[in-house]
């Protein structure tokens, strides 16, 4: 697969389906993400109530989220339609997928101009250094939610990146 | 204990006209109470000024000044610490204020000053400094008001006077490179000097063209004047006993005589702003830092 | 120098250096450790270390469980306490070291004279290792340090040739540890408030450089990019132009001899100084230290394991392979900076 086509995966894998659908599987990572790994809010400090906008540059969509402590939300809507947000975190979805993996150093990312950051910049510093305390991978944490298909999609998706 | 005025070191690459006309004047036309001699910023200076002290000390002492040796405050190569070595080793009757840890190493025990680049930010590192010799310490430019006060009161009980900085740029950084030679695309090694083209520094604008700093050799010091007229007087009761004024090419005589009328209270701060600005300074004022916000900042002091 | 022949190849013997690395969070202390770290160095979640950045660093209960961790790994744990306290909160910076005494670090990194002298007093059987940011680079300095307070390592500050340092070696009775890589700080460490003058938080007080509170990053139709401080443009960058931090050393701005706004300090670069180890370590350099404590554990693994191979390798008496590090370098340029040679200043 050229690395053009792999760019374009993410969005044909979640063309077909449909908000409602989407929304609450975002939802039930995210608690999820939170359940196991509690010590991240701690990290985030006083920026558990700020709204981190994510926008995966070649999805039509982006995910507002709020890490709250006690209820943390990740609401997906269309890219036309951004809500209000604190801090935004823009790039290809393969290089915020890679930097919740572990496996690329956010600030590299920055630096060659593949991630760009806006709004709050210390909230993202903030955000990016809670995760990258969290042990294991977050992004095996997401996939975990989608079973099977979710681990296969992942395995599939590390392979093309390395 | 009465407030006292000090000229610091001349910070910046003057013709030693300039300098020679600069201490004539500080003699014979103002009132201040100790003048801070020698170069402190780049040993390579240092050559150009060296036969002029004895005469120019001299000369401040006949006119009733105190006179206060200050050694360099970046110490790297052989060059720089024979220099310190030199002005440690010279006779005790000569002042000497310290502006390195290479410095400390050879006057420890003997009695000293600290100057404002020696991060003398606590109480502890004084007690313990002037457990071994210091007398005199400059605090850093950067230090709050609440920790100036907490400071005063620990050198009032140690028997130890305590100085500030209250008018100039503010020196802000040191550096191993000299970036007025790099500036004229040279090196240190090979800098003909460029920086004497600049008495007050050489001003740095951001890429939108607002004036943000001063390039000293390898200091780096504020664009805006610190000017601490309005909070002189809290400095005063704080116990800080003695204020610097930093030698800028403006009208320094007037500068002192203006900060001398606000000392005796002759004069209000407003109108002590109004009359050093006159002296030839187009930068804006600043006193950010004593007020616990960014140094380039001018805070409004109802006193 | 012993020299002894080797597969035909003559091979130097070096002391073994201790490599040292940074975690700023507890998973990367333990990416570091799984990676070869010799040494972790690391501090608390306030202002008693240089690296008091958002949502890093450690916890008391953090701090003790990823020391016994460490430990039980063979890896020692350096605590930074390498700012200078204010006066009227010398309390903050005393609690950190007695809490790191308490948890048997294996050193503190210090600064401050009056911290130092308290360390001295109160923990005398824990090795103090003089902070970069105590700006000592002579031998009288650094003699002045270990004379006054036992001070049994140095880390000096990134301004020296390597000859320079050789020659400090042979006057001071105390190790040696220097920066390989990372970061690479303009100013003398220690004595810079530049951060402070834009932002009002102190490098020296409140350890941050470049605090991320008050920084944009604003990019306009055409990508350009640029990056704020506080009220001040630091730099701007053309959209295929790698970008750096907004720290007011690694600028760009316009001076009266320049036609162009140019990087009036340094560039957006970091230190790599892979091919120079040998040389270092010929120097009586005894420990070697990757600075980023604020990067990711990502850049930790990779810059560690790197460094690692090319330790052993020399020890083994073969060349050291630095795996291509630049990616992880600051605008993708890196240099080897003073160390080198002097026309660096």
């Amino acid at each position: 697969m050229s690395s053009q086509r792999l760019e374009r995966l993410p969005a044909i894998l979640l063309k077909p389906v449909p908000l409602f659908i989407l929304r609450p599987i975002a939802q039930q990572v995210t608690t999820r993400i939170a359940q196991k790994h509690p010590h991240l809010f701690a990290r985030l400090g006083k920026h558990t109530k700020t709204k981190y906008l994510i926008k995966p540059t070649n999805i039509p969509l982006v995910a507002l989220l709020i890490p709250d402590e006690n209820k943390p939300t990740m609401q997906i809507f269309k890219a036309t339609q951004i809500p209000k947000y604190d801090a935004v975190i823009e790039g290809k979805f393969l290089f915020l997928l890679s930097m919740l993996d572990g496996v690329h150093d956010g600030d590299a990312l920055f630096f060659n101009r593949a991630l760009s950051i806006g709004g709050d910049t210390e909230a993202v510093v903030c955000l990016r250094n809670a995760l990258d305390d969290v042990e294991g991978s977050v992004a095996s944490d997401i996939a975990d939610v989608f079973g099977v298909v979710g681990r296969s999609v992942l395995s599939f998706l590390r392979q093309k990146e390395a | 204990m009465s407030a006292k005025l000090t000229i610091g070191p001349i910070l910046f690459h003057w013709s030693v006209d300039k300098k020679l006309d600069f201490y004539k004047k500080i003699a014979d036309e103002t009132d201040v109470h100790t003048v801070y001699l020698g170069e402190v910023i780049c040993s390579k200076r240092a050559v150009f000024f060296d036969q002029h002290y004895e005469g120019v000390a001299d000369k401040l002492k006949r006119a009733g000044k105190k006179v206060v040796y200050s050694t360099l405050s970046e110490v790297l190569i052989k060059r720089d610490r024979k220099i310190i070595h030199d002005f440690c080793s010279m006779s005790e009757d000569e002042e000497i204020e310290v502006n390195d840890a290479s410095g400390l190493l050879h006057i420890s025990g003997q009695a000293h000053r600290l100057g404002p680049m020696m991060n003398v930010y606590n109480e502890e590192t004084l007690k313990y400094l002037v457990s071994k010799g210091a007398y005199h310490a400059s605090l850093p430019c950067e230090l709050p008001r609440q920790s100036v006060e907490v400071l005063a009161g620990v050198a009032a009980k140690i028997g130890v006077s305590l100085e500030m900085q209250i008018f100039g740029r503010i020196p802000l950084a040191l550096s191993a490179r000299c970036y007025h030679a790099r500036a004229h695309k040279l090196s240190k090694d090979n800098c003909r000097f460029v920086c004497e083209q600049d008495s007050d520094g050489m001003l740095l604008k951001t890429l939108d063209n607002k004036e943000f700093l001063a390039i000293n050799g390898i200091q780096t010091l504020s664009y805006n004047f610190m000017n601490l007229a309005h909070e002189l007087q809290e400095l005063e009761q704080l116990g800080v006993e003695y204020f610097r004024l930093s030698p800028h090419s403006n009208d320094m005589v007037t500068t002192a005589r203006v900060f001398n009328q606000l000392m005796k209270q002759e004069i209000t701060a407003q109108e002590a702003l109004v009359q050093i600005r006159d002296t030839g300074i187009d930068e804006p004022f600043a006193n950010g830092f004593f007020h616990q916000k960014a140094g380039h900042q001018w805070v409004i002091n109802r006193n | 120098m012993v020299t002894l022949v080797k597969e035909n190849k003559p091979t130097k013997i070096y002391q073994r250096p201790e490599l040292i690395c940074p975690a700023g969070t507890p998973a990367s202390m333990r990416t570091a450790v799984e990676a070869g770290a010799d040494a972790v160095y690391c501090g608390f979640q306030n202002a008693t270390n240089a690296r008091n950045f958002p949502g890093l660093n450690f916890t008391p209960d953090e701090m003790q469980k990823s020391i016994t961790h460490a430990h039980k790994n063979g890896t020692k744990v350096l605590l930074a306490v390498n700012t200078n306290p204010p006066a009227g909160k010398f309390q903050l910076w005393k609690d950190a070291i007695d809490l790191g005494a308490k948890f048997a670090v294996d050193a503190f990194i210090v600064a401050d004279i009056g911290l130092a002298n308290y360390i001295a007093i109160n923990h005398p059987n824990i090795r103090l290792h003089l902070s970069v940011q105590a700006a000592a680079s002579t031998p009288e300095a650094l003699n002045y340090y270990c004379q006054q307070f036992g001070v049994k390592r140095v880390v000096l500050p990134r301004i020296l040739t390597i000859a320079e340092i050789k020659d400090i070696k042979q006057q001071i009775n105390c190790e040696i540890e220097t920066f390989i890589f990372g970061n690479h700080g303009l100013m003398v460490e220690g004595r810079c408030s530049l951060t402070n003058y834009i932002t009002g938080l102190s490098t020296n007080m409140d350890g941050v450089c470049s605090p991320a509170n008050q920084v944009n990053y604003v990019q306009d139709e055409q990508q350009n990019l640029s990056t704020q401080l506080g009220d001040f443009t630091i730099d701007c960058f053309g959209r295929n132009e790698n970008a750096g931090y907004p720290t007011i050393c690694k600028g760009r701005y316009h001076a009266a001899p320049r036609d162009e706004g140019y990087y009036a300090f340094e560039e957006p670069l970091s230190l790599n100084l892979g091919n120079l180890l040998p040389d270092l370590m010929e120097a009586g350099v005894c420990a070697l230290k990757i600075e980023g404590r604020q990067r990711s554990r990502s850049y930790v693994k990779k810059v560690v394991t790197s460094f690692r191979t090319a330790v052993d390798n020399i020890m083994n008496g073969n060349e050291p392979d630095i795996a291509s590090l630049i990616a992880l370098t600051e605008g993708h340029k890196q240099t080897e900076g003073a160390f080198k040679s002097k026309k660096w200043r």
